[in-house]
């Protein structure tokens, strides 16, 4: 009986961490809104953080990128040789990764490469009273360090994504027509042919700027209100990881489902 | 203030990167170009039109000369109206050319096949090409064959 009202008590508070946590975020999101364009006052700030959250991740999503579309070639091409339909890889490798892996494998990378390092950075920044010095001098620090770090990487994720499936589908070409023989005309031939400019790769690309603000906000949120001692700072970058993945995921069921079903 | 400036050069050539991945593939990449295609308008009435759809491609001895507009119900014939857009360059096709629907492959995309005719005058923009022949439904084609079979 006892052991059964705990349970319950457990799930209630459970479930009211995860709304205040909500709650707070949805606060933070405002309060960051707010800062959003006095940040380019500084636009330095801001390269800076391409710099370390996009630049930096290049080699991870680029070879990621090549690997994706090896395997993509190799596995569309022993399943649509099954149909004769060989010819079609070419689009087969695209689309997915256009519309789906580039977008949401980038963002995964991305989270796990970046978005836990924006989120130490903070909180460490906030664990020795950096955060609270700013303050002091008059400085807000939303503005100078948040806002240039969600800029940074909000701006790096759909570039990265970009790259990410340009590589790939480079990558299947590699893999079906230099090593398997699938017809390098049909290859490009059929995605020329069947890649749409808007629904495909410019809905990719809205779906991967709306993975990274998604991720540039938690990973910020996380640092700022995370525990200023070391397990805090310990369970805050877990968490963006954590976060930012199913929040990518989930959204991109409902974006994909959105934009392209019905 | 050398290493800020690196920095920015590099992030210019990121950002450049990354811009030029997605343009490379939205207009090289995809039927970007071919989905604006500035030319004349032709009309056709197939009495079954299959799997065609708006963009599929308009073809010529096997090369795109153009692409499908808008299919709809024409009001008093019940068959489908097919408007197609046909670049300029091929504004010499001979006004009793055949309009077919054909299949690329077993299974995939249909596309229309104008097959030339002999008159001298050509087609116009708004002009209607009266000899076509629909889309080649698998079923019906199975069907037919197995009963031919079946009498035999």
């Amino acid at each position: 009986m006892k052991w059964s009202l705990n349970a319950i008590a457990r799930l209630g508070r459970l479930f009211l961490d995860g709304a205040q946590h909500a709650g707070s975020m949805a606060f933070f999101a405002l309060e960051l809104a707010w800062v959003l364009i006095p940040t380019w006052s500084r636009p330095r700030d801001i390269f800076q953080q391409i710099y370390a959250a996009g630049v930096l991740s290049l080699v991870i999503i680029l070879v990621a990128g090549g690997f994706v579309g090896l395997v993509l070639g190799l596995q569309g091409y022993n399943i649509l040789s099954n149909f004769n339909a060989s010819e079609s890889l070419g689009v087969m490798v695209a689309l997915s990764l256009v519309r789906e892996l580039g977008p949401v494998v980038a963002a995964l990378l991305f989270a796990g490469r970046a978005g836990s390092a924006i989120t130490a950075e903070i909180a460490l920044m906030k664990t020795t009273e950096q955060l609270a010095a700013l303050e002091m001098m008059a400085i807000d620090p939303m503005r100078r360090v948040i806002g240039p770090r969600f800029w940074g990487a909000m701006i790096s994720v759909p570039l990265l994504a970009a790259m990410f499936s340009l590589v790939g589908i480079v990558g299947g070409y590699l893999i079906g027509v230099v090593v398997l023989g699938v017809d390098q005309a049909s290859y490009w031939g059929q995605i020329r042919e069947q890649m749409e400019a808007w629904d495909d790769v410019a809905g990719g690309a809205i779906k991967s700027l709306a993975f990274g603000a998604v991720i540039a906000l938690i990973s910020v949120y996380e640092g700022y209100r995370a525990e200023p001692t070391a397990s805090g700072m310990a369970r805050a970058t877990t968490q963006t990881v954590v976060l930012s993945s199913l929040a990518v995921l989930g959204l991109d069921f409902v974006m994909t489902a959105f934009m392209f079903g019905a | 203030m050398n290493v800020q400036r690196g920095v920015e050069l590099v992030v210019g050539l990121f950002v450049l990167a990354g811009i030029a991945a997605l343009m490379v593939m939205a207009l090289q990449w995809s039927n970007f170009g071919a989905s604006r295609v500035a030319g004349y308008e032709v009309t056709a009435r197939f009495d079954n039109v299959g799997g065609l759809s708006v963009q599929s491609p308009v073809k010529l001895a096997g090369l795109t000369i153009g692409r499908v507009d808008s299919i709809e119900i024409h009001p008093e014939t019940f068959q489908a109206e097919v408007r197609m857009v046909i670049d300029d360059k091929y504004d010499n096709l001979p006004a009793d050319s055949f309009a077919n629907i054909y299949t690329a492959g077993l299974l995939g995309a249909q596309y229309v096949e104008i097959s030339p005719g002999g008159a001298l005058e050509s087609l116009g923009d708004g002009d209607r090409i009266t000899m076509t022949q629909s889309a080649i439904i698998l079923e019906s084609v199975v069907s037919k064959f197995l009963f031919d079979k079946a009498k035999e």
